[in-house]
């Protein structure tokens, strides 16, 4: 079932399906690595609705919720 | 021979140019910190070799200004060969940066760095495939113990020599058609500077890069050629021209990966996991936040007052010996006086605190934890309507305001750059830390210093919310997107040159400047001159309630902060500052010096990153916000101490 990424249990691991906006927020995630098709741990909340820290092909990335709310994502197992 | 380091941030590039260039680069463990490049002349197998370090980009798209810098740069024709920095553990998304430089055509050796870290992660690379697979020299290193670095050079040297270029790799084949397509077009309708690869272009220009479309715009039978070209990769794909290239070029990453190294095993699990688990923890991570800040401030604190206290006696004692020696009215007395106040000065009262404090903030940085910091605070900068990268800058301005303004560059917008300029100006700075321990500290107590810098970020983020208001951002802005790099041990040796250099800067800059400002300042007033001046500020002297000589001191901080505090002893005409002046009035004093107008150098700084207006803006708007604190408080403990 898709969902966003911000809905992504800690320690779970995702699939990104889709990013939701325009070039710029793109490019920036792509920058990052991250595009469609590739696999996200989720590794923790920060506090209150603070931003969310992922793992994205060996390297750590902090994300707002905002942006995270804009990446589609597919559970894995 | 011209040589440019490019990479992604925290890939080790300012390690490589130190060790090449002795110490110049600002290493830190934190994206996005060298934001001007450096460079530097060497000697390598008897070529002359001028090296430049360029700022820490992800892609060669025109995102940010940095990565513009580094863009144009390259592209400019000017760099010989190019060694292009990876961090070996993150090797698939340092590889689409390389795939992006090899599109430029320059000689190319790629410096597998931080192999350390990678066999730590199970990453075994095959260094002679992949060289084979991109067609450019590879070397393994590892920067911080300076391995590999003599053969990184053989392979630049040999590029250099053969003039090798890389191989541009393809992408898939209906999408290098119309790659060729464009590029064809942009051949004969779009002449441009001959140093920038046609195909490069096309490929940018399909990836819809802002400035290179900004370029065409104006050309507008080429510009619907390129919007038709790029409607036509969509309709293949079915998704966004730009998503089309960026997957295609993540997907060659991905390939090169699969057959240029194999995971041996998963990576080790090691005391930084557990550590970040506690320091980015949802609530223990603030309050090892407080408690790393708290603990810092002690330490400078604690060291600084130990030395301050007996080195100022010693330099009293022989003032009082001078005077009784020329005589107190002597133009010899005054001159020799001046000369000794600012040794002093430098030696007893900014050193003591500076220096700790720049080896504890170089700590910081090269640990890594300044981007756990931004991770934490990024919800309350949010709060007071800012981005959560403008932590950085904030971050930065407890070191310099100078390189604080400069790392605004981070940031997307011009509104929230010239925002998060006048808010860092506003932390103080290390001049202004000494100030805040030497006179409120050490005179007062350490609490009502803490009181003080509580009191600053209260004031910033009040102030950041009336400014956001005030200057709304006209598009919407992202929320963070920031790499938080595994935690290094700071290479001490670095460090420590690191902090060298910084506290070198006030040695070598500002101590002079310091010691004939202090000599001028007692000419002044054996010549009388200095009355003029104090008239002159009597206005806001006598509204904050602060002793009539301290108005010469006010000049003088603009040019460094830290002289106004040692020109206050001068004028004062006594170390011991609480004879003369209540504890009230040195609160006062102190809070209007933290505040008030930026310093020289940062006025030129803000000049040429945010403009002349905004500038002046930014002056007025520090000189209220010092003058309506300073009073707020002056009437606080006038009322509060009655």
């Amino acid at each position: 079932m898709p969902m966003t990424l911000d809905q992504v249990y800690e320690n779970r691991k995702a699939k990104v399906i889709d990013i939701k906006g325009g070039s710029g927020i793109r490019q920036r995630l792509s920058q990052m690595g991250i595009h469609p098709g590739d696999e996200i741990t989720m590794l923790r909340y920060g506090a209150l609705r603070g931003p969310i820290l992922i793992e994205i092909h060996g390297s750590q990335v902090a994300l707002g919720r905002g942006i995270a709310s804009r990446i589609i994502v597919e559970e894995m197992g | 021979m011209r040589i440019a380091l490019a990479g992604q941030p925290n890939c080790g590039k300012s390690t490589i140019f130190n060790n090449i260039a002795g110490y110049k680069a600002i290493t830190s463990n934190f994206p996005g910190t060298t934001v001007r490049y450096t460079e530097t002349r060497t000697h390598v197998f008897g070529y002359t070799c001028d090296c430049i370090d360029l700022p820490g980009t992800y892609s060669l798209t025109a995102g940010d200004l940095a990565e513009l810098e580094a863009r144009r740069h390259l592209l400019s024709g000017e760099v010989d060969v190019i060694i292009d920095v990876v961090d070996a553990s993150l090797l698939i998304r340092s590889l689409e940066l390389t795939l992006q430089l090899l599109e430029l055509e320059v000689p190319m050796v790629l410096c597998l760095n931080m192999m350390d870290e990678a066999q730590r992660k199970g990453i075994q690379i095959d260094v002679l495939k992949l060289s084979d697979l991109l067609g450019i020299p590879v070397v393994p290193t590892i920067a911080t113990t300076g391995k590999g670095l003599q053969e990184l050079f053989v392979g630049v040297l040999k590029v250099y020599e053969t003039e090798k270029k890389g191989k541009t790799l393809k992408f898939s084949k209906d999408i290098e058609a119309i790659i060729g397509d464009l590029s064809s077009v942009l051949h004969s309708e779009w002449p441009v500077n001959e140093k920038v690869p046609s195909r490069f272009l096309a490929i940018k220009l399909l990836e819809k890069d802002e400035f290179f479309i900004k370029e065409v715009k104006g050309r507008i039978h080429l510009f619907k050629q390129i919007e038709m070209f790029q409607e036509q990769l969509e309709q293949i794909h079915g998704v966004p021209s730009d998503e089309v290239i960026s997957s295609e070029r993540h997907a060659l990453a991905m390939n090169l990966f699969e057959r240029a190294s194999t995971v041996i095993h998963p990576p080790k699990k090691d005391l930084r996991i557990i550590i970040d688990h506690w320091v980015m923890h949802k609530w223990m991570g603030y309050a090892i936040l407080v408690a790393v800040f708290y603990g810092f401030f002690n330490f400078i604190f604690g060291f600084g007052g130990y030395v301050e206290e007996p080195l100022m006696k010693f330099f009293d004692s022989g003032i009082t010996w001078i005077e009784s020696f020329w005589g107190e009215e002597s133009l010899l007395f005054f001159l020799s006086k001046g000369v000794l106040q600012g040794i002093a000065g430098g030696i007893a009262i900014v050193l003591p605190y500076l220096a700790p404090f720049l080896i504890g903030l170089s700590i910081l940085e090269d640990v890594g934890y300044l981007p756990r910091v931004a991770f934490l605070m990024d919800i309350f900068m949010h709060r007071i309507g800012l981005h959560g990268k403008s932590i950085i800058p904030f971050i930065l301005g407890y070191g310099c305001s100078v390189p604080a303004v400069m790392a605004t560059r981070i940031l997307e917008f011009p509104q929230h750059r010239f925002i998060v300029s006048i808010l860092a100006t506003m932390i103080p700075c290390a001049a202004r830390i000494t100030i805040i321990f030497a006179l409120v500290a050490f005179l007062i107590g350490p609490n009502a210093a803490l009181a003080i810098f509580a009191l600053n970020i209260l004031v910033v983020a009040i102030s950041g919310k009336i400014l956001s208001l005030l200057f709304p951002y006209p598009e919407a802005s992202l929320g963070l997107i920031l790499e938080i790099p595994a935690y290094q041990l700071p290479p001490i040796r670095n460090t420590l040159k690191k902090s060298w250099y910084r506290i070198r800067e006030f040695i070598v800059i500002a101590w002079p400047i310091l010691i004939i400002g202090s000599v001028l300042l007692a000419l002044m007033e054996y010549g009388g001159v200095e009355k003029y001046i104090n008239w002159f500020l009597f206005p806001i002297t006598r509204a904050l309630g602060l002793p009539f000589p301290v108005g010469t001191t006010l000049i003088f901080g603009l040019l460094r902060k830290e002289l106004s505090m040692l020109m206050l002893t001068q004028a004062l005409g006594t170390t011991q500052v609480l004879t003369v002046m209540t504890k009230t009035q040195v609160i006062v004093f102190t809070v209007f010096v933290t505040f008030y107008i930026p310093c020289l150098a940062t006025i030129a700084a803000l000049w040429k990153e945010i403009g002349k207006k905004k500038t002046l803006l930014t002056i007025l708007f520090t000189l209220s916000v010092a003058i309506i604190l300073a009073l707020a408080t002056r009437v606080f403990f006038e009322l509060f101490t009655k």
